[in-house]
C-alpha cells in the first residue's frame, strides 16, 4: 500500500500543491497587475525593440518579434517561479511548507508547472502583438512548430526560474536576483543581438543559458523551416531546461537544510 | 523659504533612503547598463558612428525615467505600506511638499546612471561624446531631472487609487522610452505619436541633452522642458487636494 501510496500523494502534490501555490502567491493573477505586467509590458517591450531594430538597421521585424516573444515567456518562467517561491517567505508559511513530509521534488516543481502554462500564454500574446502591429507574418503552417518551440523553451525558462527562485530560501528579497536574471536573457540569449555580434565569452555564456537555442530554432521555423531541421536545437534547449531543474532542486534541498540549520527560513 | 527647506530637506532624507535599499541600489547600478549594452551593440552591429553617438546619449536618459517610472507611481502605496501615509497627510504641510521631494529623489538617482551609461559606452564601447555646450548641457540635465522627478509626482497623484500602480509604473518604461525619442527618432513613428511625445517632457530633455552635447540649438527644448514641469506640478497639486478629499470621505487612505 505504501508504495502506492508515495507516488499517488507526489503526484497530489505537484498537481493540487501546484495550483493552489499559484492561486495563492502568484498575485499577479488579478486582472489589474496580470494586464499591464504580463500582457502590456511585454507588448511594449516587443515594440521597443522592433523599432530600436528598425532604426538601427540589423534585423527585420520578424527576428525581434521572435526573440522578444519566446523571451517575454521569462516573465512568467522567472519572475512568477521567483514570487511563488519567494511569496512563501513573505506570507510566512515556509517554515510550515518545509516542515512537511512532502516531496520535495514535487512540491518544487508543481510550483513551476503552472509557471509554463503561463509562460505561453505570454509568449503567444506577443506573438500576436507581432503578428498585429508589426511586420511579422508567418506561415500558418508553422504555427504548431512554433507552439512546440515556444513550451520547450518556456519551460526551460521555468527551470533557470526554479535555480532563481530557489535564491528566494537563500535571501531575503528574491527579486534581486530575478531581476538581473530577466535581463540577463536579455543580453545574452540573442533576443536582440544576433549571438554572432556578441563577444566570444559572452556567446559561450549564451549557449548554456535557456531560450538562447530556443531563440534560434523559432527564428528558422518562423521563416519557414521543417522541426526535423531545427531538432538539434530543440533538443539542445530540452536539455539544457533538465540541467537547470536538476539545478534547481539540488539548490532548493542546499538552502532548505541551510536554512534549517541557521534558523533563517522564517526571516523577511 | 519654509516650502523650499521642506522640499530640500525632503529629498535629503529620501535620498538618504534610497541609497540605503539594496534592491533598488543593484537595480540601478545594472539596470542602466544592460539597457546600454544592448543598444551599443545593436548600433554597433549597424556599423554607424552617428547612430551610436545618438543611442548613447539616449539611452544615458532612459536611467532617469526608469529609475523615476516604477518607484513614483508606487510612491503612495510604499508609504501605505510603512504606515506612514496617514501621518505625512496629517501634516499641516501641503501634500504636494512632502511628496515633491520624494520622486524629485528617484529622478535624481537617474543622474548616475546618466554618467554610468556614458562611462560604460566610453571606455568599454569607444563611443565618446565631445560636449558642443557644456554650459547648456549643464542646464538641460538638472532641468530634464526636474521636470520628469515633476512627471513622476503627477502620476503617483494619477494612479493612487490603484491599488496594483507599481505595476502600471513598470509598463510604462518602454512606452515613455518609445514615444519620447530616447533611442527612436520619433520620425519612425506614426503620425498620431507625435502630440503624445510633445506632451511628454522627457522628450524635450532628451532633445536639449542631445543638442547641448551634438550641437544646435538647445533653450527651445530647455524651455519646454521647464513649462511642462511647471504644468505638472501645478496639475498634481491641484489633483492632491481631489485625491485626497475622497480618500478622507471614503476612508481608504490606509487600505493597502
Amino acid at each position: 500500500m505504501t508504495a502506492v501510496r508515495l507516488p499517488m500523494s507526489g503526484a497530489r502534490v505537484f498537481f493540487v500543491g501546484g495550483v493552489m501555490s499559484y492561486r495563492a502567491l502568484f498575485s499577479w493573477q488579478s486582472p489589474t497587475f496580470y494586464i499591464p505586467t504580463m500582457l502590456a509590458h511585454p507588448a511594449f517591450q516587443i515594440l521597443f525593440f522592433a523599432y530600436l531594430g528598425r532604426f538601427s538597421h540589423v534585423r527585420n521585424d520578424a527576428f525581434y518579434v521572435v526573440g522578444n516573444a519566446v523571451q517575454v515567456s521569462a516573465m512568467a518562467g522567472v519572475f512568477g517561479v521567483a514570487m511563488t517561491i519567494g511569496g512563501e517567505r513573505w506570507t510566512q508559511t515556509l517554515a510550515p511548507l518545509l516542515a512537511t513530509p512532502a516531496n520535495r521534488m514535487a512540491l518544487f516543481l508543481g510550483r513551476a508547472l503552472p509557471q509554463i502554462a503561463n509562460g505561453f500564454v505570454v509568449s503567444a500574446f506577443g506573438f500576436l502583438v507581432g503578428r498585429l502591429l508589426l511586420n511579422f507574418d508567418p506561415p500558418l503552417s508553422s504555427l504548431p512548430r512554433l507552439a512546440l518551440i515556444v513550451l520547450v523553451s518556456t519551460a526551460a525558462c521555468t527551470g533557470f526560474g526554479l535555480v532563481v527562485g530557489a535564491f528566494g530560501l537563500r535571501l531575503r528579497d528574491v527579486f534581486i536576483f530575478s531581476n538581473p536574471a530577466y535581463f540577463l536573457m536579455l543580453l545574452f540569449c540573442g533576443v536582440n543581438v544576433p549571438l554572432s555580434a556578441l563577444p566570444h565569452w559572452m556567446q559561450i555564456v549564451g549557449s548554456g543559458m535557456p531560450l538562447t537555442h530556443g531563440i534560434a530554432a523559432a527564428r528558422e521555423v518562423a521563416a519557414g523551416a521543417s522541426l526535423s531541421s531545427v531538432s538539434t536545437l530543440v533538443w539542445k534547449e530540452a536539455l539544457i531546461g533538465a540541467c537547470y531543474f536538476l539545478a534547481a532542486y539540488l539548490l532548493l534541498r542546499l538552502f532548505e537544510a541551510e536554512g534549517r540549520r541557521r534558523a533563517s527560513l522564517e526571516l523577511v | 523659504m519654509k516650502a523650499l527647506r521642506l522640499v530640500a530637506i525632503g529629498w535629503l532624507f529620501q535620498m538618504k533612503m534610497l541609497s540605503r535599499s539594496s534592491f533598488d541600489g543593484l537595480l540601478g547600478i545594472l539596470w542602466p547598463l544592460f539597457f546600454a549594452t544592448t543598444a551599443f551593440f545593436m548600433f554597433r552591429t549597424s556599423h554607424d558612428s552617428r547612430a551610436l553617438l545618438y543611442a548613447a546619449l539616449g539611452s544615458s536618459v532612459m536611467g532617469i525615467w526608469s529609475s523615476t517610472s516604477v518607484a513614483a507611481s508606487s510612491a503612495l502605496q510604499r508609504e501605505r505600506w510603512y504606515g506612514t501615509l496617514e501621518a505625512i497627510v496629517g501634516t499641516p504641510a501641503h501634500f504636494s511638499l512632502v511628496l515633491i521631494p520624494i520622486t524629485l529623489a528617484m529622478s535624481t538617482v537617474g543622474i548616475y546612471s546618466m554618467a554610468a551609461t556614458l562611462l560604460w559606452g566610453r571606455f568599454l564601447f569607444g563611443i565618446g561624446v565631445h560636449i558642443v555646450h557644456p554650459l547648456l548641457f549643464v542646464i538641460a540635465v538638472p532641468t530634464t531631472v526636474l521636470a520628469i522627478g515633476l512627471l513622476g509626482f503627477l502620476l503617483s497623484v494619477t494612479v493612487v487609487r490603484y491599488r496594483t500602480a507599481w505595476a502600471l509604473g513598470n509598463a510604462l518604461e518602454y512606452p515613455v522610452w518609445l514615444v519620447c525619442g530616447f533611442l527612436v527618432p520619433l520620425s519612425l513613428f506614426p503620425d498620431w505619436v507625435r502630440p503624445i511625445s510633445w506632451a511628454l517632457a522627457p522628450t524635450w530633455g532628451v532633445r536639449a541633452i542631445r543638442q547641448a552635447a551634438l550641437g544646435g540649438a538647445p533653450l527651445w527644448p530647455v524651455a519646454a522642458c521647464i513649462g511642462l514641469a511647471a504644468l505638472y506640478g501645478i496639475a498634481g497639486t491641484l489633483l492632491v487636494d481631489t485625491v485626497l478629499r475622497s480618500a478622507r470621505r471614503t476612508a481608504t487612505l490606509s487600505l493597502t
